[in-house]
């Protein structure tokens, strides 16, 4: 078979994907071109979405990870960030703050032992619908244990990030573009984030264990891997992942119940990039986090504008629909591995 | 010895595949019916026909459409509560703007109105299985929550989103007092129970276990895939949708979108969780659970003399739901039915062990 | 055999729980003779929990007091019980008024949802269970018309008068209401019954002042509003109004001061302007004025009582800090109200004895709190004189301005919403809800 498709065999196969692409950038052009807004507060509006983007992409990785490793999707992933944020915010109260993270990274890796051994465990073998509503009860019973022991006030994590934005090109643009500093040190954090982990699974023991579990886990089993062991570690990373997320997020939002909410946002980011994949995750997250600040900034005034439905809200179900149109076209993500079913 | 199944011969097909095919079962069904017609509204107190037996009746209907869907066909939705809000809406709409139709009337149409959203709304699992396809119901749920919302037509142009009912009045009988309420609920109920019990021992309801178990294999053997899903959606939807108007119109009175949001459908997935998949009988346990437990949390710590602060009561609520979606998949997957079933299989043979 | 043995305990372990749960829920509360019961509707989880519990505390508080320190109301013991609604969520505060609505040897005295949400779902059910509900500064905004709304008590302000007022200081602010012509306010507000109900006020005075009107919903609970500031920035209102409960308040600070929205042109309702919003900001929501109903700041006398009668005494339902916070003090208001209505409908019903829902109605239509009550009650120093009729179910309609300063707020000046402008909107919209629900105007008022 020759390893060159010609362009008009591969847009055969591959136009769905196009189509979609298309229709995307028509969306994000359509408000410079229609002249709904300047090209300055385009430019903020995007880079708004990209940082948000990013942030969601920090949730997501501990879906990723864990899926990768175990084929468990983690519904639990919220609960976790939530729970992490709540330990941190807390314990910073009677300690500093460098002490209390290490206690909250102690409490995450205690709980990770604690599913492998209570939930893990015993439902081995069980279908993925199974082990989904088993992270389903584990989020629910995180979320009400966690305010139970610390608490359902808002509570501040101090990271000392700067809180004043940075306006680019006051001269160019009238008002300049308003650049938010601290979700800029929270993207550099994810980058830096990802880099450890990438360096963690291609140069570390452990690391190139769980990628081999990862791909097969009989096979793994076979050469000596403990299975049990590595499903704590890679609990445990995803718990390190979302006390990161928990700081992150919690400094921006405050430690409080709806900061489970944001799982909720970044189930679809984990999906798009296809949830076996790193890149995939910060990608998808990208493209969802413009996507959905563009939606309910420039549609939502499009839709008061055309229907009277006066605005707002687009936000929640936009992300959804983007990975359900996504889905239709490429089921498994923008970088995930082709499934093939056997009878 | 109590199941004497001895001399329960079956002369024709019909008589050996009926519902209830041991006497016994028969009238137990038979005598659990007339208690609950009669003897219930003249025993239980208004409080617990408006508090616990009502939200109990009408639970159990959606649960048994979301039992269709996932338990019988093996689609994963996490968006029932979005259709059940479909259902209230549109009947909410049909008695303000067409107040002369009979309420069941209404109901079926705002059961049809949700089947063919659901259906619409199902259209992806055609293509996406398993998680994904949990991911695109939630897309349904959080796009329907949005347009109750936003969109004024649903509302009838509220100007504070909530809508509120009047009393429904069928052929007369005006429907007031919790009693009525209860005999209207449970008629539904038991019609609806039916309904569905025949069609998942059809054979849609046999496509509908075919997808599950293998859909591939279903495919290759003559199921068409479409006929099979769709079905599923729009039946579950429909029971949603029914649930739905009967929720709004006769638990709450009054309303708004919050009520139909994503914690209602966990709470439906819960319910046949620990109920039992694919169980008719499972998605009565289910609902029944669902409602007694924070009732059990609110009572208990009173009785045995603890003080605990209304907060963590609901914490505890959410942790021991959690405790116990896992402990049921560990340790029974098919839920309480299952141990229904084992009951019964107990009994036929009593006193012996086997 | 274990699965047998493990069948078998749990099979009779939930029969014995079903049983004694009809055992329990057939059993009367034995009735006592002298106890007025109230129920508590309150929501201390979910994102909206950081403005509840004060709220809830407080009321717990003062008739932890009335109890402690005055032995009841004329003898008449207090008992309440809680239950948890989550605000957001109308058919819980449903359950809880059906569950609670019976309880006690009359009934409940009244019922303070606490959630505008929730009130609207009550209002039909009160008059059908006779049951007032008390709505301080919260709620529908034509309840102050008694005439149809004989159930509802918007006592001391509505979202009318609260936005009626708003528009008043930012007159005052720019040098008469001339100099509000041509500016743009921007309204933030929460997508719930609450945040909505500002909107025709709001309407009808840019119509007649000439400013432009800007809706900014926030989807509950309001964690997610980066888009919303960026709305915010792209519309560049001269000031923005808040309306927001919860987690969304603090969220819109620290969005505000990520977008560099100066924060002294950032104005909030009643609701918005406590210290759960605000201290989580610190600094950086130095400048930010918020509406308070209960004027005068910090601990008077009836603060100093409850640490001295309830949490001295080791019964605190709070924590002691929060006693004389914002609002922990409108939660004590409230509670003071409903005590009163009870003291006033004995007065007229017989002292000494248990009220039923109707006769606390008479007595929340029948209050009149003058200087020399308020100051003998504790609250002198937080509330003006204020008097209830037939028609009038509102009482009052003050407000004071504060002001966060970074770590504290600081009390600005008294304003009265224009009742002239606001009582016949909301008599004209009564009217329109009487139409549509069949409901009789009464004929019984004299005023």
């Amino acid at each position: 078979m020759s390893t060159h498709t010609s362009p008009i065999r591969w847009l055969r196969r591959a136009w769905p994907v196009v189509v979609l692409a298309t229709l995307l950038a028509l969306g994000l052009a359509a408000p410079l071109v229609s002249g709904a807004a300047s090209l300055g507060f385009f430019l903020e509006v995007l880079i708004g979405g990209l940082m948000a983007g990013v942030l969601y992409a920090l949730v997501a990785l501990g879906f990723v990870l864990i899926y990768k490793a175990s084929g468990v999707f983690n519904f639990a992933q919220g609960a976790m960030v939530l729970f992490a944020a709540l330990a941190t915010a807390r314990l910073s109260e009677h300690m500093p703050l460098a002490l209390a993270v290490a206690l909250a990274l102690a409490l995450m890796i205690g709980f990770a032992w604690l599913v492998e051994r209570l939930v893990l465990r015993p439902l081995v073998n069980q279908s993925a619908v199974s082990l989904l509503m088993a992270t389903l009860g584990i989020s629910f019973f995180l979320e009400g244990f966690g305010q139970a022991i610390w608490g359902n006030d808002i509570y501040s994590i101090d990271l000392g990030l700067p809180k004043e934005p940075m306006i680019l090109g006051a001269k160019l643009f009238e008002g300049g573009i308003l650049v938010s500093r601290d979700d800029l040190v929270a993207a550099s954090v994810v980058g830096a984030l990802v880099l450890v982990l990438g360096l963690f699974f291609q140069k570390t023991a452990t690391g190139r264990a769980l990628r081999a579990v990862a791909d097969d886990h009989l096979a793994a089993q076979s050469i000596g891997i403990p299975l049990n062991r590595i499903w704590v570690i890679v609990w445990s990373v995803a718990g390190f992942v979302a006390l990161v997320a928990g700081l992150v997020w919690g400094s921006k939002l405050g430690a409080q119940f709806s900061l489970s909410q944001v799982a909720l946002k970044a189930l679809p980011v984990a999906i798009l990039g296809g949830l076996t994949s790193i890149p995939g995750a910060i990608l998808g997250g990208l493209i969802i986090g413009v996507g959905e600040k563009f939606a309910e900034v420039f549609l939502g005034q499009a839709l008061a504008h055309w229907f009277h439905l006066e605005g707002g809200g687009i936000e929640n179900w936009f992300a959804y629909v983007l990975v359900l149109a996504f889905l239709l076209v490429r089921p498994e993500g923008l970088f995930g591995e082709r499934h093939i079913d056997r009878v | 010895m109590l199941y004497r199944e001895n001399g329960q011969f079956k002369t024709s097909y019909d008589a050996d595949q009926q519902l209830l095919p041991i006497a016994q079962d028969r009238w137990f069904v038979i005598a659990l019916a007339a208690a609950s017609f009669v003897l219930v509204p003249l025993a239980a107190g208004d409080y617990a026909l408006r508090a616990l037996i009502i939200p109990f009746l009408i639970l159990t209907i959606a649960a048994i459409g979301l039992n269709i869907l996932v338990g019988y066909c093996g689609q994963i939705s996490l968006g029932s509560a979005g259709f059940m809000g479909v259902g209230a809406y549109v009947a909410y709409n049909l008695t303000v703007r067409v107040p002369q139709l009979n309420f069941l009337v209404t109901l079926v149409l705002s059961g049809g109105a949700a089947a063919f959203v659901g259906m619409v709304f199902g259209l992806p699992s055609l293509r996406i299985k398993g998680l994904y396809l949990a991911v695109a119901t939630l897309a349904a749920q959080f796009f329907l929550d949005w347009a109750f919302v936003r969109v004024p037509w649903f509302t009838a142009d509220s100007t504070s989103g909530s809508v509120s009912t009047n009393p429904i009045v069928l052929l007369g009988w005006s429907i007031e007092r919790p009693v009525d309420k209860y005999l209207l609920v449970l008629g539904l109920l038991c019609v609806l129970t039916l309904a569905a019990k025949n069609l998942t021992r059809s054979h849609i309801g046999r496509a509908w276990m075919a997808t599950r178990d293998m859909d591939v294999a279903a495919e290759v053997i003559g199921v068409r895939p479409v006929v099979a899903k769709l079905s599923a959606f729009a039946v579950s939807s429909f029971y949603a949708g029914v649930a739905g108007a009967l929720w709004g119109f006769v638990h709450l009175g009054s309303w708004e979108p919050a009520a139909f949001e994503v914690s209602m459908s966990l709470n439906l997935l819960f319910m046949i969780i620990i109920g039992g998949l694919g169980s008719m009988v499972g998605s009565y346990f289910g609902a029944a659970f669902f409602v007694i437990l924070p009732l059990l949390l609110n009572r208990v710590p009173e009785m045995i003399g603890i003080d605990v602060s209304t907060a963590m009561k609901s914490h505890m609520e959410a942790m021991i739901f959690g405790g116990l979606i896992v402990f049921f998949l560990a340790v029974e997957p098919h839920g309480l039915a299952r141990l229904w079933a084992i009951g019964k299989e107990k009994l036929r043979i009593w006193p012996f062990p086997h | 055999m274990k699965r047998n043995t493990a069948m078998w305990i749990g099979w009779t372990a939930a029969l014995g729980c079903a049983a004694s749960l009809a055992v329990s829920a057939g059993a009367e509360d034995a009735k006592a003779a002298k106890e007025q019961f109230f129920p508590l509707l309150v929501y201390r989880t979910g994102p909206y929990a950081p403005n509840g519990t004060p709220w809830a505390n407080a009321k717990q508080d003062y008739l932890k007091l009335i109890n402690a320190r005055d032995g009841g109301v004329n003898g008449v013991k207090l008992t309440y019980e809680e239950c948890e609604t989550e605000y957001i969520k109308t058919d819980r505060g449903v359950e809880c008024y059906e569950r609670l609505k019976d309880k006690g040897p009359t009934g409940a005295t009244l019922f303070d949802p606490q959630s505008t949400g929730i009130t609207f779902a009550l209002t039909e059910r009160a008059p059908v269970d006779k049951i007032p509900l008390l709505t301080v500064g919260y709620g529908r905004a034509e309840a102050q018309d008694g005439m149809v709304f004989q159930w509802n008590f918007p006592l001391l302000g509505t979202y009318w008068t609260g936005a009626d007022i708003l528009v008043q200081y930012i007159a005052k602010r720019e040098g008469g209401p001339e100099h509000l012509k041509g500016k743009k306010f921007a309204l933030v507000y929460l997508d719930a019954p609450y945040g909505k109900e500002p909107i025709p006020l709001l309407e009808e005075r840019s119509r007649t002042l000439g400013f432009e009107l800007v809706k900014i919903p926030v989807t509950s609970p309001g964690i997610e509003q980066k888009a919303v500031w960026l709305q915010v920035r792209q519309q560049r209102p001269d000031y923005v109004l808040l309306w927001g409960w919860g987690v969304m308040n603090s969220t819109a600070l620290k969005e505000a001061q990520e977008t560099a929205f100066p924060r002294d042109h950032l104005l909030g309702i009643w609701w918005s302007g406590a210290e759960p919003d605000v201290k989580d900001v610190g600094e950086g929501a130095k400048g930010y004025t918020a509406l308070t109903i209960q004027y005068g700041a910090g601990v008077s006398k009836v603060q100093s009582d409850i640490l001295k009668y309830v949490h001295d005494k080791g019964q605190g339902t709070g924590p002691r800090e929060e006693v004389g916070t914002v609002l922990y003090n409108r939660g004590l208001i409230i509670a003071m109200l409903s005590v009163e209505a009870v003291r006033r409908a004995q007065e007229h019903f017989g002292k000494g004895k248990p009220m039923t829902g109707e006769q606390v109605r008479w007595g929340l239509e029948n209050l009149a709190l003058d200087q020399k009550k308020l100051d003998a009650l504790g609250f002198g120093e937080m509330l003006k004189p204020f008097a209830t009729s037939c028609s009038n179910h509102i009482g009052a309609s003050y407000a004071r301005i504060q002001t966060w300063d970074g770590t504290k707020w600081v009390a600005g000046d008294l304003y009265e919403a224009d009742q002239k402008l606001i009582t016949p909107m909301a008599d004209k919209t009564a009217e329109a809800y009487a139409a549509t629900k069949n409901i009789a105007i009464r004929t019984d008022c004299k005023s």
